[in-house]
């Protein structure tokens, strides 16, 4: 057992762990964040993403023991007193969710894309979230809704009626 | 997107989500949301009980070997290991083997041989998930190898290893014979036409994946005897009834629970191993014991879909008018039949791959086989073999159209059943609700701008270039089923709903149906609240607890709007009822002289005295005196047995390029035109099409089970499994026309997985006619880089 010291959404935490512990687990199962979920084996799906120090990281591809001293942020910790941040607003907006199985992930990895490029293009999007596998929404919807809320961060206006008003 | 907005649907039906109505169909935002965005979900492994342990299966290494010993001593002394359950143990409590969904039987733990790789082999308990898996190398197993049988083509030959040995008298590896149509009228129709084509068309084997694994958490309660079983199950309450089947525990004290699923996708139909063997590890160390499958394992011993090797024939004349379709199938099930399909149907509704045209003739022959994989076959957004079918058929018309110089289009043009046509008869048994084909395949057309396209690919074949167009149209078959003709072992496809208007005037509505992300929880409010007038804001939908929902079938085929949404409908109609009576008696007039606004009854000529739904159920529940033969409250119950399936329908075109270097196939455009009769969430619909078009694009391009020669799982992970990023599709272009299902209390059809049926055949139509310069009639799925470059050369390899 090793102790570490993170702060998790805002909180901190000592906690003794495994060294072999993932992070994703150590989320989980010792904090009960289990916002973060887990969907493969083998580092491709991204549905554990979460960011650590302001980068987005795949959790089950970090032991806990290396996230010591950092800041963690999960689904969980990025509403403010119960207002969405505005890439949860957009995916629900945008319909960019089914199961909502990759939404977490794909909400974090999202918004450290738009951290690092407040307007991207259609493209830059999807290969932006190249690393998130998603089985329900075939990714058009997942676009829009990043698009939507890198307008809202920058403070611009949404390109929304594309995706809104396509048919009815 | 912007040409198809502004084009106007063909609304057949004036009920299907005009704006002018607030409440009830149209495009509204999804109630599940709020939760899943926040990460506030509850999913399987979500689950935590006081006291819960940790359960993990020990798999076999080996497609086929007999068992000579298994040593778990050192796994026993495992200080955090609870139990090590073993294929003996289960023998003694009757549970090694359990029944199919294909009145087959399927190990649960290995006891004399294990028949593919990733077979469940033993089950450890341990305080943890990490010692769990700690423990699973302490297990020492000896097997003795055995011939394996992989090729479905040769699984018959005599002399084959015997898969099935458990089964008494069991010589050889066939499982069945099944035909539908009529073989020797089809014959005749052959005989005499100008024009036959012939093409070996294989569906490989491919999984649905759903991004959550399956999983449980089972609490055995040894002082009242009763099980809670929270399950990723599509199906709760037929779960709950083969598990007292099985298990042999009342019914009464089975509770399952089937939690928000993260993706079904039909991967979590049946019942696997891993829920019976977490049951038993509750019961025997007296806590709850959570099993949750890794990707790999998911992978290599869940439901695979598909596994088709189809002979395909068609008959036509000279001019194009297609006579007749035959096929002979080779189906290949692993090496347990457990296939999930209804019990007389044991190639599903494969026979509806007449498709969408008017024929004199069809005869199709399907022979099940063993071999050494993991049992499935019916998943995957298929609707019970309709993937299949209708991969066959718009496959082979396209054989066709390039035997006879036709353009693909032309070709199903002439030859569609006419709208006049329905309800239209095939030839194998089905009765189409309706449909007018010809203006979705226009519409598809106009939003691809086909006839620019095929211009566009006359100049870029001059130049080299590789260029294909693709067009699928099909037919599905979705909402399982009339319970005359359908059951799943033994339990007819009938769907209940239960509703419930509180005195505030406030519903709730209990279904059997168990949403996996298809929105279900908004989209059952919006059909209650277009029947009662109440806003879908103040309807709770309650599913997936087989304690506090009505009894029925579940979420797949397609069948939740055709069957649940049914009985949905149909209840709340008897609660509309209910409130005339009660509005007349509150207004002292006769139920008679009532009129129904939404969400109001009026007296007729005097539209201001009326009581709205929220006062009739507060009177309902209050001191009014009601009428004789009225009781308070205001519920409902209802279960639908449907008088038919739903046949939705659409039309597909798929644009792609190829690079002549590398063979890698690009998707540049995607049209889709559905309909699907009355549409209760255009949004949802758009989203579930999306998500199919995405399945169809990976199953044609990238995704594939494959075996070696001694049965290793060549896509038992995401690393080989490849399934569509966000970079391998394209922004889908999708369109509508509406032809409501006549026999469904609000004209709808199933939707979910025509996409997923449809696009399949769109691709693989678009790479063989961009390869057409190479002289390529057919190319098999997947359609990779290195196949297509195969095709290039001359034939790529079958994915077999």
């Amino acid at each position: 057992m090793t102790q570490i010291s993170v702060r998790v959404d805002g909180a901190s935490y000592s906690d003794d762990v495994e060294p072999r512990t993932l992070l994703v687990h150590y989320l989980r199962e010792q904090l009960g964040k289990v916002g973060t979920v887990v969907g493969c084996d083998t580092s491709n799906c991204g549905a554990c993403t979460v960011h650590l120090d302001g980068e987005a990281v795949k959790s089950c591809t970090v032991f806990a023991v290396q996230a010591d001293g950092s800041e963690v942020t999960t689904i969980e910790g990025i509403s403010s007193n119960g207002t969405l941040h505005p890439m949860q607003k957009a995916f629900h907006e945008m319909h960019g969710l089914q199961c909502g199985f990759c939404t977490p992930g794909m909400i974090m990895a999202s918004i450290d894309l738009v951290n690092d490029n407040p307007n991207p293009s259609d493209d830059e999007v999807r290969e932006g979230i190249e690393g998130n596998l998603c089985r329900c929404t075939g990714y058009q919807n997942i676009v829009r809704a990043v698009q939507q809320a890198a307008a809202e961060m920058s403070g611009g206006t949404a390109p929304a009626t594309e995706a809104l008003g396509a048919q009815s | 997107m912007t040409a198809v907005e502004d084009r106007p649907a063909r609304e057949a039906n004036p009920a299907a989500g005009a704006a002018d109505r607030p409440i009830g169909f149209g495009r509204i935002q999804r109630k599940e949301d709020p939760r899943f965005v926040r990460g506030k979900g509850n999913y399987l492994d979500d689950i935590v009980l006081p006291g819960m342990l940790h359960g993990a299966i020990l798999r076999s290494p080996l497609a086929h070997a007999r068992l000579v010993s298994i040593d778990t001593t050192e796994a026993l002394a495992h200080p955090k290991v609870r139990a090590v359950i073993t294929g003996k143990d289960l023998e003694g409590l009757n549970l090694a083997w359990a029944p199919t969904l294909s009145a087959d039987v399927q190990a649960v733990l290995a006891t004399d041989k294990v028949r593919f790789q990733g077979q469940e082999v033993a089950f450890v308990v341990a305080e943890d998930r990490y010692s769990a898996r700690d423990a699973l190398e302490l297990i020492d197993v000896e097997y003795e190898d055995l011939p394996v049988v992989i090729d479905a083509r040769r699984a018959l030959d005599p002399g084959t290893a015997v898969i099935r040995d458990d089964i008494e008298g069991r010589t050889d590896n066939h499982i069945f014979d099944w035909e539908a149509g009529d073989a020797a009228a089809t014959d005749a129709v052959f005989a005499a036409a100008d024009v036959v084509v012939s093409e070996e068309v294989i569906y490989p084997r491919v999984h649905p994946a759903p991004m959550e694994t399956c999983g449980a958490v089972a609490d055995y309660e040894p002082i009242d005897g009763k099980l809670t079983l929270y399950e990723t199950t599509q199906a709760p309450h037929a779960h709950r009834t083969l598990f007292a089947m099985v298990a042999g525990i009342p019914e009464h004290k089975i509770r399952v629970v089937s939690p928000d699923i993260g993706g079904g996708f039909g991967n979590k139909v049946g019942i696997y191993p891993g829920y019976i063997l977490a049951v038993v590890g509750s019961i025997v160390t007296g806590h709850p014991v959570k099993w949750v499958e890794d990707r790999s394992e998911n992978l290599m011993s869940t439901s695979f879909a598909r596994d088709y090797i189809m002979k395909g024939e068609v008959a036509a004349t000279k001019d194009g008018r297609i006579l007749a379709v035959r096929t002979d199938v080779l189906a290949d099930h692993g090496a347990f039949n457990a296939t999930a399909q209804p019990t007389k149907y044991p190639a599903g509704f494969f026979s509806i791959f007449t498709g969408s045209y008017d024929l004199q003739a069809a005869h199709c022959k399907v022979t099940g086989v063993y071999t050494n994989k993991a049992p499935g076959g019916v998943a995957y957004a298929c609707s019970f073999r309709v993937t299949e079918a209708v991969y066959l058929v718009e496959r082979m018309v396209d054989v066709l159209a390039r035997k006879l110089e036709m353009d693909p289009a032309e070709l199903r043009l002439k030859n569609f059943i006419r709208p006049e046509q329905f309800p239209y008869a095939n030839k194998t048994g089905w009765e189409y609700d309706s449909g007018d084909y010809e203006p979705t395949m226009r519409l598809a057309m106009e939003i691809a701008g086909y006839d620019d396209l095929r211009r566009e690919q006359v100049q870029k074949r001059a130049r080299g270039e590789l260029m294909g167009i693709g067009l699928a149209f099909f037919t599905e078959t979705v909402g399982a089923g009339p319970r005359k003709h359908m059951d799943i072992v033994g339990l007819g496809m009938a769907d209940g709903a239960e509703v419930r208007v509180h005195p505030t005037g406030k519903a709730v509505v209990r279904l059997s149906v168990q949403s996996q992300g298809q929105g279900h929880e908004t989209t059952f409010a919006q059909i209650l609240a277009e029947e009662l007038g109440i806003p879908p804001e103040d309807i709770d939908v309650v599913h997936g607890d087989t304690d506090n929902t009505p009894f029925g079938l579940g979420t797949y085929g397609s069948r939740s709007t055709p069957v649940s949404g049914g009985a949905v409908a149909l209840a709340a109609r008897k609660v509309k009822d209910k409130a005339r009576a009660i509005a007349a008696a509150m207004l002292e007039t006769r139920p008679e002289d009532l009129e129904w606004e939404k969400g109001r009854w009026f007296v007729t000529g005097d539209p201001s005295v009326g009581k709205t739904i929220q006062e009739i159920a507060l009177g309902a529940h209050g001191t009014v005196a009601l009428p004789e033969g009225i009781d308070g409250n205001l519920d409902a119950e209802v279960t639908y047995d449907p008088p038919n399936l739903t046949f939705p329908y659409g039309a597909y075109i798929c644009v792609v390029d190829i690079d002549k270097g590398t063979g890698k196939v690009k998707v540049r455009r995607f049209v889709a035109v559905d309909d699907c009769g009355t549409r209760i969430n255009p949004m949802i619909i758009e989203g579930q099409i999306h998500g199919g078009l995405t399945d169809g694009v990976g199953m044609a391009l990238m995704e594939f089970i494959g075996f070696d020669e001694q049965g290793n799982c060549l896509g038992g992970s995401f690393m080989d499994y490849l399934i569509p990023t966000s970079m391998e599709v394209p922004d889908w272009e999708t369109g509508h026309t509406v032809t409501p299902s006549p026999h469904h209390p609000i004209g709808a059809k199933g939707i979910g997985e025509s996409a997923t049926v449809g696009s399949p055949p769109a691709v693989v139509n678009a790479v063989v006619d961009a390869l057409a310069p190479f002289g390529v009639t057919h190319m098999d799925m997947p359609c990779t880089p290195a196949r297509v470059w195969e095709a290039m050369q001359g034939r790529a390899t079958p994915p077999i």
